[in-house]
């Protein structure tokens, strides 16, 4: 009796263990491969979280599209997000978090150009790709200093240039700016001025404010009382409608043009009233039933203006999902290209070469051809000047 | 600089300083009665913002009844923060105490962002939006109202510490807390008083701050400091001279940026604060330590 018993309690382990293998190894016939991991720096909160919610939804979104049809090669894609809080201390942490730790094969992000800009030493040592869904231009320039580094966003430099050809049109040459102390504000500060000469535009007041200031009604006095035909503001949506409303309080009759940080509805709902007349530069997203159907990017545009809407119904589109988008799929273009079986070394470094090779990607802020030389690879046209009309967006005149 | 200029500078200056003031209120009275320095004040000011949003435009509640509670609530919390964190310590010395204000600000910063969310929000303002002319110079309606709930509030403030027994209670403890006990005050209840009227006002700061300057559920941290200049530059010992000074900050950084000359531009706002929190810190530290070698 005792043998017996022996026998079937070793006899009923053995098939247990069996059961758990299998069952252990997945349900399916074939093999699963592992998964793609690549991670995200976003500023889901503090002054830039109405550019990184937008972002991080976009890529959610993205990601559970991507595996649904079947991965990348037969990969999942696993995004690791984490929250930089747009804090360019908190970035720089994370960003090693990503590559030490969790050993991702790329990054996408930081939201903003401060943060950006924090990370890139850490990026170079490492030797992983990253792409940047900030604005500034310094962020892939000097080029031959920024062999890892990308990015999706029109450069500030690009959009001064759009304001300022505007300007000229409408034949406004004595100009106010007021910028932000942020790594964006002062990027587009730079820009504002070195190019101002070259579209005969002279600044006649400069003045400047924190991007946490709840109040520019000294500054905007002191611009009051200058002869300037226009202001030009450069910062992201909140403090850029403290200085609507401000202009608004202070009885300001001249214009206000503002930069690509106020692409969303964060900053119409900020302003109220005071946004209305406003007018910016910002990728077609924004004004997308207003562009003809012969344009390359209005499929791409219109499909993802209705599939964010449909996954996040309470929210609005931004450009600055648009710029998660096109990082997100072109790191998914360079993994598509890459070899099975590298070490981590090895898969960065071709991914980082597969993004350089990427041609006619049509993508949301634009078309991007990356080269050698060009790590943003935006081709012109790929702005529009948005004017804010009723509390919507529409082409400028 | 024109006069229409000067005048503006001058209102927008009057309306930043009053936010000061009202904050610097807060520092003021628990300095003066428990010698400890609260850095959770802008947290009181933050929840009474951030709650008079949540009970007017999330709740639908009537905008003087959600400020009622709001003030009351930011009245409770700081109650609470003085039993569970600074009486439970009282032994320890006047900077374990400080450090534990510090704690708690952390503390009710971190649950705010974590019930309220991270977003700036604006409740709506009190009397309509729009600019009117006040004496040459563009202003919000609510700025009027910032102006004179903090006028009113240092009237009664100033009353109440000269004419009710509990004002001059407070006031003996701020002059000699161990004389004060000697003759009967009960120490332990004032400290308690001075930290609910101090939440209390703030509270109401921040109820009045919000429609113009917006809330958010870290706003506290950079309108602590400057309400603690404006309680520095006002010596820490009366609400006039906190007032006093609270004004003096916020039109001085406003005529800084009219002025815009030298190191007195825009560029240096902010600066300008934390020059003035070392000067006085440096003139003050000394008399200070003299005051408390003999007192």
């Amino acid at each position: 009796m005792q043998k017996y018993l022996k026998f079937s309690l070793v006899f009923i382990l053995a098939i247990a263990l069996v059961a758990v293998g299998t069952i252990s190894c997945g349900g399916g016939a074939q093999e699963e491969k592992e998964a793609y991991k690549i991670g995200a720096l976003f500023s889901t909160t503090g002054s830039q979280s109405n550019l990184g919610v937008p972002e991080e939804n976009t890529v959610e979104m993205l990601v559970e599209k991507i595996n649904a049809d079947g991965g990348i090669n037969g990969h999942d894609l696993e995004v690791i997000i984490y929250n930089d809080e747009t804090d360019s201390t908190k970035c720089a942490t994370l960003a090693n978090k990503l590559i030490e730790q969790d050993q991702v094969l790329a990054i996408i992000g930081p939201t903003g150009t401060g943060n950006s800009m924090a990370i890139i030493d850490a990026i170079t040592t490492a030797e992983i790709p990253l792409v940047s869904c900030a604005a500034g231009a310094s962020i892939v320039t000097p080029v031959d200093e920024r062999y890892w580094i990308f990015k999706t966003p029109q450069t500030d430099k690009q959009v001064v240039i759009e304001i300022y050809i505007y300007l000229q049109s409408i034949n406004i040459s004595k100009v106010a700016i007021i910028t932000s102390t942020s790594g964006f504000g002062q990027g587009g500060k730079t820009y504002l001025e070195s190019e101002a000469a070259t579209y005969g535009i002279t600044i006649v007041d400069n003045q400047t404010f924190g991007s946490d200031d709840t109040s520019m009604i000294s500054q905007l006095t002191h611009i009051k009382g200058t002869d300037a035909e226009a202001v030009i503001c450069w910062d992201t949506d909140k403090a850029s409608a403290v200085v609507a409303k401000d202009m608004q309080t202070l009885q300001m009759t001249i214009p206000l043009y503002c930069s690509h940080g106020i692409a969303n509805q964060a900053f119409i709902d900020a302003a109220g009233d005071a946004a209305n007349g406003v007018i910016f530069p910002a990728g077609k997203l924004l004004v997308v039933d207003e562009i003809p159907a012969s344009d390359p990017q209005k499929e791409v545009l219109t499909n993802y203006r209705d599939e964010y809407l449909a996954a996040y119904p309470n929210e609005s589109i931004s450009t600055f999902g648009g710029h998660a988008y096109d990082a997100l799929y072109l790191v998914v273009d360079a993994l598509e290209n890459m070899e099975e079986d590298l070490t981590l070394a090895e898969s960065r470094a071709a991914i980082r070469d597969g993004l350089e090779q990427i041609t006619d990607f049509v993508g949301i802020s634009g078309i991007f051809t990356m080269s050698p030389e060009d790590h943003l690879g935006m081709q012109p046209g790929s702005l529009a000047l948005i004017e804010i009309v009723d509390g919507a967006w529409t082409l400028a005149q | 600089m024109s006069a229409d200029q000067f005048v503006q500078y001058l209102m927008s200056g009057l309306t930043q300083g009053s936010i000061y003031a009202l904050i610097g209120l807060g520092f003021t009275i628990i300095y003066a009665v428990t010698r400890i320095i609260n850095f959770a004040q802008g947290e009181f000011v933050m929840l009474g913002g951030m709650l008079s949003y949540v009970l007017a435009v999330k709740e639908g509640l009537s905008m003087p009844l959600a400020i009622i509670i709001a003030v009351l609530a930011a009245a409770a919390v700081g109650t609470v923060m003085y039993l569970l964190a600074i009486r439970t310590a009282r032994r320890a010395s006047v900077i374990s105490l400080i450090i534990i204000t510090i704690g708690a600000a952390i503390f009710i910063r971190g649950i705010a962002g974590n019930r309220f969310g991270v977003n700036t929000v604006s409740p709506p303002d009190f009397t309509g939006s729009g600019s009117i002319s006040f004496l040459g110079a563009y202003i919000e309606p609510q700025a009027l109202w910032i102006i004179g709930i903090t006028f009113v509030v240092t009237i009664l403030l100033y009353l109440f510490l000269s004419h009710t027994m509990v004002g001059k209670a407070l006031r003996a403890c701020a002059i000699n807390p161990g004389a004060a006990s000697l003759v009967g005050i009960n120490t332990k209840a004032m400290s308690l008083i001075a930290f609910a009227i101090a939440a209390a006002i703030g509270g109401i700061g921040g109820v009045v701050i919000a429609p113009l300057a917006m809330a958010s559920y870290n706003m506290g941290v950079m309108l602590g400091l400057k309400g603690f200049v404006a309680a520095s530059i006002g010596g820490f010992m009366s609400p006039i001279t906190t007032v006093i000074g609270g004004v003096v900050l916020g039109v001085v950084e406003s005529l800084a940026v009219g002025l815009d000359w030298g190191p007195f531009t825009s560029a240096y706002k902010d600066v300008i604060a934390l020059v003035v929190l070392l000067l006085i810190l440096l003139i003050r530290s000394g008399k200070l330590a003299a005051a408390e070698r003999a007192g």
